[in-house]
């Protein structure tokens, strides 16, 4: 490097970054608030691992279980935590053809599909999931 | 027509100026430019230049979109100075900031040395085993190889995608979105042979794993590269080159 550059190097400016930089942007609000998401993810599955726990302790406890979720106010809850976790599945899933691009000999799968196949797998996996838990 | 009426005959720019060896903290200058609508915003600062202050410092070289020298953030957004037509940005004022991320060494002129060794430590360039004879010819490739990492190849390295970045302003040790999409450029690239090698910088936290994908590089990209998206799939191929020699260890990606 040019020494005449050195010459003010430890007063180069170097800008602060606050800790609330991501309200100085709308895009980055959104960005945080989709990462906020994440955590209601993360209750659903240790939800489910309660779930799994009061199973494992007897009919008693699964039934004492039931019963709290079965109350107005955890039923309005939960829906809500149904909402915020659509959001963020289908915001990740369309994602999904920036990420995978798949050729097949010479050409490339259009977006669109890649897309389509992503959203028919969760269909499926729901059907798998709700044929276990209802009519099975 | 009413808006033909309304053009300005003047505009101003609040200017960032630091000069190291005057201030301690930057300032702002303004300055009364013509307003012509053909005029760039660089068309702008180099009327100051030459007309107002010729102590003003910045960078620029092609004025054609090309060289990538001429990045600043107007209005806080990060542009090429030289496709950034004033007319987008009225009725001012407008305000002209260097790029974030990178230190300023003066004025509107930052530091981009991490930039610069970052490339080289991804290895921005084809890599092969062995070179074959000049006599052998060309390494010939098809429409479609070409196909697969042109858009990464259209990267002029004008660091707009740093600046948008929030996580390589927060964390500088991230490789950043500019580096590895060239990564991915000669990754792709069907006459390279150096994916491995660049694979333990890429791969390492502060490689691809450090972005969240905010997207804003690809927001701002005035050439459409997309790091974005290139970050992602290496994600993915990088899982799967994981989860590959997990299961046949020893084979290679």
């Amino acid at each position: 490097m040019n020494p005449k550059y050195r010459l003010y190097y430890p007063r180069w400016y170097r800008k602060r970054i606050p800790i609330f930089w991501w309200l100085q942007k709308r895009s980055h609000a959104a960005f945080m608030g989709r990462e906020l998401t994440a955590v209601f993810v993360a209750y659903a599955a240790i939800m489910l691992m309660v779930l799994v726990l009061a199973m494992d302790r007897g009919q008693a406890a699964f039934a004492e279980m039931m019963d709290w979720l079965g109350t107005p106010a955890v039923v309005v809850a939960h829906v809500l935590v149904l909402c915020i976790l659509l959001f963020h599945t289908i915001t990740w899933l369309n994602l999904a053809p920036m990420a995978i691009v798949v050729k097949l000999g010479d050409r490339k799968v259009p977006a669109a599909a890649v897309l389509i196949g992503h959203y028919a797998a969760w269909v499926a996996c729901t059907g798998v999931v709700a044929w276990l838990l209802i009519w099975r | 027509m009413a808006e033909t009426l309304t053009k300005p005959e003047t505009v101003t720019l609040e200017v960032f100026r630091y000069r190291p060896e005057l201030e301690s903290e930057p300032t702002f200058d303004s300055f009364e430019v013509p307003y012509h609508p053909e005029w760039m915003i660089l068309d702008a600062l180099n009327y100051i230049k030459d007309d107002l202050d010729g102590s003003l410092s910045y960078r620029w070289a092609c004025r054609m979109g090309v060289c990538g020298s001429c990045g600043m953030l107007a209005n806080g957004q990060p542009v090429l100075t030289c496709a950034t037509y004033l007319e987008s940005l009225l009725p001012g004022p407008i305000r002209i900031e260097p790029l974030e991320g990178f230190p300023v060494i003066r004025d509107l002129v930052g530091d981009i040395g991490d930039f610069m060794g970052k490339l080289s430590e991804v290895k921005a360039w084809l890599i092969r085993d062995e070179e074959k004879p000049v006599e052998e010819g060309e390494y010939l490739q098809t429409p479609s190889q070409l196909d697969d990492y042109k858009q990464y190849s259209m990267c002029i390295n004008c660091m707009l995608c740093y600046s948008a970045c929030p996580i390589y302003r927060l964390e500088p040790e991230f490789i950043g979105p500019a580096a590895i999409a060239l990564a991915q450029r000669y990754n792709m690239d069907s006459r390279d042979e150096g994916a491995e090698q660049r694979m333990d910088v890429l791969s390492q936290h502060h490689g691809i794993w450090d972005c969240t994908l905010v997207g804003e590089c690809t927001e701002v990209c005035p050439k459409n590269v997309d790091p974005a998206g290139a970050i992602q799939r290496y994600k993915v191929s990088a899982t799967l080159d994981y989860f590959k020699s997990l299961l046949m260890p020893g084979s290679s990606s």
